[in-house]
């Protein structure tokens, strides 16, 4: 079944290679990705479009959420799962565009905890170091949200604690998701941890690959039978 | 005053794994079935690999009627019971929509506990406080309606009892079935075979359970491509085999099954001589009487309590078929929890995996071995399987090896290991007790202002001394294969909501400690028979699903031939 790769991975993954599959970030970006034949679930081949335009804007509003409360979102996301020398993490996911969006439907019940929770962050970084929770240096930062985690602040929902599973729950999510939901962003989520993307079907040669299979990029909603666009139908 | 609608014969609440069954051969005999079901249709193009959806935002295209009459839960009649939530879902086909598919066989043992433990041990041996009975008879009773079932809806495995012969590649526990599986057992994998490997040189026999999943073409529907998300995901390709796509729709083609969705089921009615007349129903705004020759209660363990209880009546003033206090009874949650689980120094090639592929392990399960120095009856089902998902998957432990659950250190393990851990799935022979109940929570209300049910239950010392012996054999079971950390989970307390949720309305011979006969129907109310797992008095050690099936089909068959003596 040949198929249109209607996803816009225009180019690798900015991921360095990882210790554990040396070999596989260099050859996607030998192969350029973009242009190269990706083998499908069952040995079918997924053709990928060959050059296309420029790569679509991406658009990012904030549907619940202020300005200053994803300020501080997006540092104590940062702070869970890191950018760093391994690599991107749930900023480049943009966990936090995940989360407002979340909050702003499926999630809504867990508004206010995130309302109060950011809240309490800001007022604890500038009543007790000094200034913004965004100009704290990083070590700052850190030991804020392990004192969360360590139920030892206080003004959250339900608790301190709470909040922190809470607050590492959705950006594990944001980072995780399939990008349809506005996380995950250009694969980086499942390419930290290796899982080579969603497949119509698996063959044993699929399986035997595991990891080593090249990421293949590709949304639930990159396929026919799954995505409600009506062209697109089966 | 509800509005009153043309009469049926049956009125089948609840089209789910258990009703969605009974409806085929109730359909194929001519009798006019109403299936009255809380949530709607879904169709293959509902389904996707989305784990976000499937598996953290619990399917919100489907109607959550359970949602909102969660049980409430305490350990013991002293504890304040709490809400939590629902493992079902309501739409046609029910939770068979997308459980894990399981489609086990009890083995013999489960069908008659206290007799065969008296049998080989002499008495004593069962708990104290424990109310178990033998079924009111035994597996090969069963035989014929697993048969059917497996063959209706289309069931893989590999058998290990043929009439007898024994055939090490299945479980040489099962009892003897008349004919192979219709269908090959799901493939192997490298970590079913790393696993299965393992378990050969410990002496034990490892093999493929069964499955209610297509593994080749069968009657029209495609087999399994192993894509994963199998795990509270529905099938695009219907190969997992839901009542919705296969039991159901051929009862339709038959014109004697009339489904109607959204329907609320709040009363079973009942006239003056304490017959059975019909089920009072919401859809919308509206509020209708089905009448009903014949009424199936088919709505999941603590529904189909539930219902009871809130249909008290002049002729049932404690609820209904409730004259000698037994609904509610002999009620417990299959002991499912309490795993064990590992990490390994290579990846185990599970990302396209599913929790129905596996390597399962019968030996120390029921009374497969020898309990003559324990300290317990029952056992354990050992399941390695293959599930493994990129969301569930960063939430693994670093077992002790990072200092927190988050930053740099923890995202380089996770970045390691997201496919070199595995969590197995321990199901443990569970008994019913005297202390172990359900009834109507006294204060928490579903939106309709009706009680929701409470249950009241705690795992006892020989539920947990099976955890800790399972947890020991699991451990031994994947350090043979290579393990380098394990972790093991408490041992267990209250019985939460499951969904493998037993008893309340317990089959057997004696009416003053059983609601249902050995027929499925109601010693108090003869026209009102019950299906699901419900009505079992066993766990066994292995998902329901099969039995229950077996079990509504078993009913529905006495129904069809037994019309007047049931229905007049």
């Amino acid at each position: 079944m040949a198929q249109k790769n209607r996803q816009r991975s225009t180019s690798a993954p900015a991921a360095e290679p990882q210790p554990a599959s040396p070999g596989r970030r260099n050859l996607l970006k030998g192969a350029g990705l973009v242009g190269a034949a990706a083998l499908g679930g069952s040995g079918t081949l997924i053709a990928q479009q060959g050059a296309e335009p420029a790569q679509p804007r991406i658009r990012e509003a904030l549907e619940v959420l202020t300005a200053a409360e994803v300020e501080t979102l997006e540092i104590l996301c940062d702070l869970l799962i890191p950018s760093d020398e391994n690599g991107p993490g749930a900023r480049e996911a943009r966990a936090a565009h995940y989360i407002d969006r979340a909050l702003a439907g499926p999630d809504a019940e867990d508004l206010e905890a995130f309302r109060i929770g950011l809240a309490a962050i800001e007022d604890y970084a500038r009543r007790y170091r000094g200034r913004p929770f965004a100009r704290l240096i990083r070590d700052r930062q850190e030991s804020i949200l392990l004192a969360l985690q360590q139920n030892k602040l206080d003004g959250f929902l339900p608790s301190a604690g709470g909040f922190f599973d809470l607050l590492r729950n959705h950006a594990i999510n944001g980072t995780f998701c399939d990008p349809y939901y506005g996380g995950n962003r250009d694969f980086v989520g499942w390419d930290m941890i290796r899982y080579p993307g969603v497949r119509i079907g698996a063959s044993e040669r699929d399986v035997e690959l595991g990891a080593d299979l090249p990421p293949n990029h590709q949304s639930a909603y990159d396929y026919p039978p799954y995505t409600k666009t009506g062209g697109n139908r089966a | 005053m509800p509005r009153r609608l043309a009469g049926a014969d049956v009125a089948i609440v609840g089209l789910g794994a258990a009703g969605g069954i009974a409806s085929l051969p109730l359909a194929r005999a001519g009798m006019k079935v109403i299936g009255l079901e809380a949530g709607g249709w879904l169709s293959p193009r509902d389904f996707g690999p989305d784990e976000l959806r499937n598996n953290y935002r619990n399917w919100p295209q489907a109607v959550q009627k359970a949602a909102g009459e969660a049980p409430t839960v305490r350990a013991t009649a002293a504890d304040r019971a709490v809400q939590g939530g629902h493992p079902m879902m309501n739409a046609v086909g029910g939770t068979s929509m997308h459980y894990w598919a399981q489609s086990w066989r009890l083995n013999p043992w489960d069908f008659r506990v206290v007799s065969a433990t008296r049998e080989r041990y002499g008495p004593g041996r069962v708990p104290a406080g424990s109310t178990v009975e033998d079924w009111p008879f035994d597996h090969t009773e069963l035989e014929p309606f697993y048969d059917r079932v497996e063959y209706a809806i289309g069931v893989s495995g590999q058998a290990g009892n043929v009439q007898g012969e024994i055939d090490s590649r299945g479980n040489i526990f099962e009892g003897p079935r008349r004919r192979p599986y219709p269908m090959r057992p799901l493939r192997a994998s490298p970590f079913t075979e790393l696993m299965g490997d393992a378990a050969r040189r410990l002496g034990w026999n490892p093999f493929q359970g069964p499955a209610a999943i297509a593994t080749e073409a069968y009657d029209g529907r495609p087999p399994c491509q192993y894509h994963g998300f199998c795990n509270r995901g529905g099938c695009h390709l219907r190969s997992k085999s839901s009542t919705a796509f296969t039991a159901i729709p051929k009862a339709l083609e038959t014109g004697n099954l009339e489904v109607v969705p959204y329907a609320r089921v709040i009363r079973v009615v009942t006239d003056n001589d304490g017959r059975v007349t019909g089920v009072e129903y919401l859809k919308g705004n509206e509020h209708f009487f089905q009448p009903a020759r014949v009424v199936l209660l088919a709505s999941y363990t603590y529904e189909n309590v539930r219902l009871l209880l809130l249909s008290a009546s002049a002729a049932f003033p404690d609820g209904l078929a409730n004259h000698a206090g037994q609904v509610g009874r002999h009620y417990l949650s299959h002991h499912q929890g309490a795993p064990v689980t590992a990490l390994f120094d290579r990846d185990l090639h599970n990302w396209y995996g599913l929790p129905a592929q596996g390597a399962a392990i019968d030996e120390w399960a029921d009374d497969n071995f020898d309990h003559s120095g324990l300290d317990f009856i029952g056992g354990a089902n050992l399941w390695a399987h293959t599930d493994r998902r990129p969301m569930s998957a960063a939430r693994m432990s670093t077992f002790g090896q990072t200092a927190r659950n988050w930053g740099s250190d923890w995202k380089a393990f996770i970045m390691k290991n997201a496919d070199r851990g595995n969590s197995s799935y321990l199901q443990k022979t569970t008994l019913p007790y005297e202390d172990n109940y359900l009834d109507l929570d006294p204060e928490v209300k579903d939106p309709f202002g009706l009680p929701v049910i409470r249950i009241t239950a705690r795992y006892h010392d020989n539920e947990l001394r099976i955890a800790r012996f399972a947890q020991d054999r699991m451990e031994q079971w994947y350090r043979e294969a290579g393990a380098t950390r394990i972790i093991r989970s408490g041992l267990g307390n209250a019985m939460g909501a499951s969904t493998h949720a037993y008893g309340g309305t317990r089959m057997g011979d004696n009416a003053e400690t059983n609601v249902v006969d050995r027929w499925g129907f109601c010693h108090e109310a003869p026209n009102l028979g019950i299906l699901g797992a419900s009505v079992m008095g066993t766990s066994g050690a292995r998902n329901p699903t099969l039995t229950a099936q077996a079990l509504a089909w078993r009913t529905a068959d006495y129904l069809a031939n037994n019309w007047s003596a049931v229905a007049e």
